[in-house]
């Protein structure tokens, strides 16, 4: 590894009413995988934004090729060769991949954009990650993991000196992960060092060489990889150990009835699954990304049509559409939560009561102060940060977030719950209390399906897995002492 | 961060009352005579056709829509009615009922079209408004239809005191629009379905039956107040309601309610509808003519908007380069 080619001195962010960085350093040597870790709010997006010049410090320098600046714009990080990855894509659907990589800089040939280059280019930069995809595909048709490929080819283009990625994994299964470690180390050889942020301490330890660790807007350590090791590194984030990062696995129910029963249920994306989910389990979902697996939740859910028969206690039930599923106590946690599950625009509580306002009505009219009750006693019982009631949504943190939609599908009395990536985005401290919550839900008898692509957590939570691949289930796992990360993969690449 | 999303949004919520307050202002000490009874009573009545439409186009601008055939609409229930009446004879009261059924049939062929079909309200609506005022001339045979009873001309003309019936129309469908934006769990549909359609569906909400309700409910109230419309000047000419969509898309689009859906409250609207009656009314009595009201109620509506968006948005300071 080489010389040091950032450094951030003195760093300070004050906001209305928060210290969202005091006073907090930062190095970066060339051609080093950096880690950045800490809850939500512990100010590492907030340093990240005044590297790529989108906020401007208070106070601090940032030095870098030997000339220091009191802040930067983002023209000017984008020249001293600083580029970053964000969660949120910034992809357009309707567009193809090659355009999309392209975008901004198209290469201009006699006043014409010159596509030929632009395809053949793409083509090569997407082969340099490793990946298949047809350049010629428009975003729309591509699943969120591949939509990250496309992103990072995209900053690839601007040969960056420093490659920020913000939780880059999310979406990706543990192959992809693996595919994108490659190219990471790669980026490495020539020269690039990456900021790579995430909550996944496993991939840590896997490709980063350095780790720093932020808490409450302050720089808490900073220690390389192989000095350090989880618990460390939980303790350092959190300033408290945690003792395990699952709770204890309830026991379920001996003679447990069968609570859904789904039949050769079919569409354009899954082929004849069959399974049947007991009571007060927790059934896991495995397989890697384009398998089906939220195809089916959503096929339970009513949400897209499909063949197939599904019973409930014995019962043939019909779900056409997501008002069925709901009456039955069939509800569904999306995966993407801001764009699929919240109403952005709304409270907190019109969040929470959304699914059964019609029912909470005194006489003709809606009866505010009975939901503002309801609402108040789980934000109580789910510890729900939330300044008030009527809060805009959107601001609340992921975690949170993620609590208010559990909360809503507990208000509608549901009994089977789906969940697709219950903790992505989600910090170490917030998951832990997704996962207590969960086990919660379990242990007052309701059912629970989840989809998980993190594999320790879908080891950790689950009483039985079944694994999909290509639109088929390939395997199940009954006996808990014995998952294992090989099973379930390969189960999960059979063809 | 927060506190200035507390302050943008104080500024949107108050931006319009403020504005009234100053035009009040404004025309009180340069328009001689504005702040009368008798002329506050005539704003409020010119305002009380494009008022009651308003309502309904509130409705289905939070859901993202828009409906652009509420002139037309008006036009068909005023003709189709003064036709019953004057040309076939038939009983005033079924003729008005059939005119505002037949307000409603449109706006549920709306409602189908934008849910089912899938064809974008912009496209449905724009279709709709040139149809239906094609049917207006159809009906009219291109002649203004005149000679109703003495009877009809109560509901457009009459007065409650001294206030004029119209005006009481507008303040009860005020009144049925509060109460269905927010005591009934219809208006939070309609914000969510206005936020995010997708999610909203995915609450279990039947978003095409509540998109149809809603294009029902907006040419439904364009049908009573086309028969307001139709008492109070009490002729049916193929132009009733001609152009009245644009005066009320920008009355609600003044009063705060976003293009693109999921935000907006009533009293705004009311703000909106009072500021383009006033501007028309303080302008004339200042003598400025009909030609230049247009001008101004396009730079009102720019500079509101504009100041909606802009409001709050950290200035970004230009780096020499």
């Amino acid at each position: 590894m080489g010389e040091c080619i950032l450094k951030m001195e003195h760093i300070t962010q004050q906001f209305p009413g928060v210290l969202a960085l005091d006073n907090v350093d930062f190095e970066l040597k060339k051609g080093e995988i950096h880690a950045l870790v800490g809850e939500n709010g512990a100010g590492k997006s907030t340093l990240m934004k005044i590297l790529t010049g989108v906020n401007k410090p208070n106070s601090g320098k940032i030095t870098m090729n030997g000339i220091a600046y009191g802040q930067l714009d983002i023209e000017k990080s984008k020249k001293l060769g600083i580029n970053m990855i964000y969660q949120e894509l910034n992809l357009i659907p309707q567009l193809k991949i090659y355009e999309n990589i392209f975008l901004g800089k198209e290469p201009v040939k006699n006043g014409r954009i010159n596509k030929k280059e632009m395809r053949i280019r793409a083509g090569e930069m997407i082969e340099s990650l490793g990946i298949q995809m047809n350049v010629e595909d428009k975003i729309t048709d591509l699943t969120m993991a591949y939509k990250q490929m496309v992103e990072i080819a995209r900053a690839l283009l601007d040969d960056p000196k420093i490659l920020i990625m913000d939780e880059p994994t999310g979406p990706l299964t543990s192959e992809e992960v693996s595919v994108l470690f490659r190219t990471m180390r790669v980026l490495k050889k020539r020269g690039v060092s990456i900021i790579y942020i995430s909550h996944r301490l496993e991939e840590i330890f896997e490709v980063c060489d350095i780790c720093t660790v932020f808490r409450d807007g302050k720089h808490i350590k900073t220690v390389a990889v192989d000095q350090t090791d989880t618990d460390e590194l939980i303790r350092l984030m959190v300033g408290r150990s945690l003792e395990n990062q699952y709770p204890p696995r309830l026991r379920s129910p001996e003679n447990a009835k069968n609570i859904l029963e789904v039949k050769h249920l079919t569409n354009h994306k899954i082929r004849d699954i069959s399974f049947v989910l007991k009571e007060g389990e927790i059934l896991g979902i495995g397989g890697l990304v384009g398998a089906g697996r939220t195809e089916t939740l959503r096929a339970i859910f009513g949400c897209d049509p499909c063949q197939g028969t599904f019973c409930k206690y014995g019962r043939e039930i019909r779900i056409h559409s997501p008002e069925d599923a709901i009456k039955e106590g069939i509800v569904l946690a999306t995966e993407d939560r801001k764009g699929q599950g919240l109403l952005l625009n709304l409270s907190v509580s019109d969040n929470i009561v959304l699914p059964v306002i019609k029912k909470l009505k005194k006489r003709l009219f809606i009866d505010r102060s009975s939901i503002a009750k309801q609402v108040q006693s789980y934000i109580e019982k789910l510890n729900i940060k939330t300044p008030s009631q009527k809060q805009t949504v959107s601001l609340l943190s992921g975690g949170n977030q993620q609590k208010v939609i559990v909360s809503r599908w507990l208000l509608a009395k549901a009994s089977i719950i789906l969940f697709d990536e219950p903790t992505r985005g989600i910090d170490v401290g917030a998951k832990f209390e997704i996962y207590t919550l969960m086990n919660e839900l379990k242990d007052s008898g309701k059912s629970i399906i989840m989809v998980s692509s993190d594999m320790p957590e879908l080891m950790g939570m689950s009483d039985r897995i079944i694994v999909m691949s290509e639109g088929r289930i390939t395997g199940e796992l009954t006996c808990p002492e014995e998952f294992s990360q090989e099973d379930i993969l390969k189960k999960a690449s059979v063809s | 961060m927060k506190s200035s999303n507390t302050r943008k949004m104080i500024y949107k919520e108050y931006a319009t009352f403020i504005f009234l307050f100053v035009i009040v202002l404004y025309f009180s000490v340069f328009a001689g005579g504005f702040l009368t009874v008798s002329n506050v009573m005539n704003v409020l009545r010119q305002v009380s056709i494009i008022g009651i439409c308003s309502v309904g186009m509130m409705m289905v601008i939070l859901t993202g829509g828009i409906d652009l055939s509420a002139g037309s609409i008006i036009g068909v229930t005023g003709t189709l009615t003064a036709y019953l009446v004057v040309k076939m004879d038939m009983n005033l009261y079924l003729a008005v009922m059939i005119g505002i059924l037949t307000a409603a049939f449109i706006g549920i062929i709306n409602g189908i079209f934008v849910t089912i079909i899938s064809v974008p309200p912009l496209i449905t609506t724009l279709a709709t408004m040139t149809g239906c005022r094609g049917i207006c001339y159809i009906i009219t045979g291109g002649i203004s239809i005149f000679g109703f009873p003495k009877n009809f001309a109560v509901l457009g003309q009459g007065y409650l005191w001294i206030i004029p019936i119209p005006v009481i129309c507008m303040i009860i469908f005020y009144l049925i629009g509060y109460i269905l934006l927010t005591k009934r769990p219809y208006g939070t549909y309609l914000y969510s379905i206005g936020g995010n359609a997708e999610a909203a569906r995915l609450c279990g909400i039947n978003v095409n039956r509540t998109l149809i309700i809603t294009y029902l409910l907006s040419g439904l109230f364009a049908g009573i107040a086309g028969i307001v419309l139709l008492s109070r000047v009490n002729t049916g000419p193929a132009t009733l309601g001609s152009g009245y969509e644009m005066d009320i898309i920008t009355s609600v689009v003044l009063g705060g309610v976003s293009v693109s859906g999921g935000e907006g409250k009533l009293k705004g609207v009311i703000c909106g509808v009072l500021i383009m009656g006033i501007l028309s009314n303080g302008l004339l009595i200042m003598g400025i003519s009909e030609y230049y009201q247009m001008v101004v109620k396009c730079f009102v509506l720019l500079l509101a908007v504009g100041m909606d968006k802009n409001v709050g948005k950290v200035r970004r300071k230009k780096q020499k380069a």
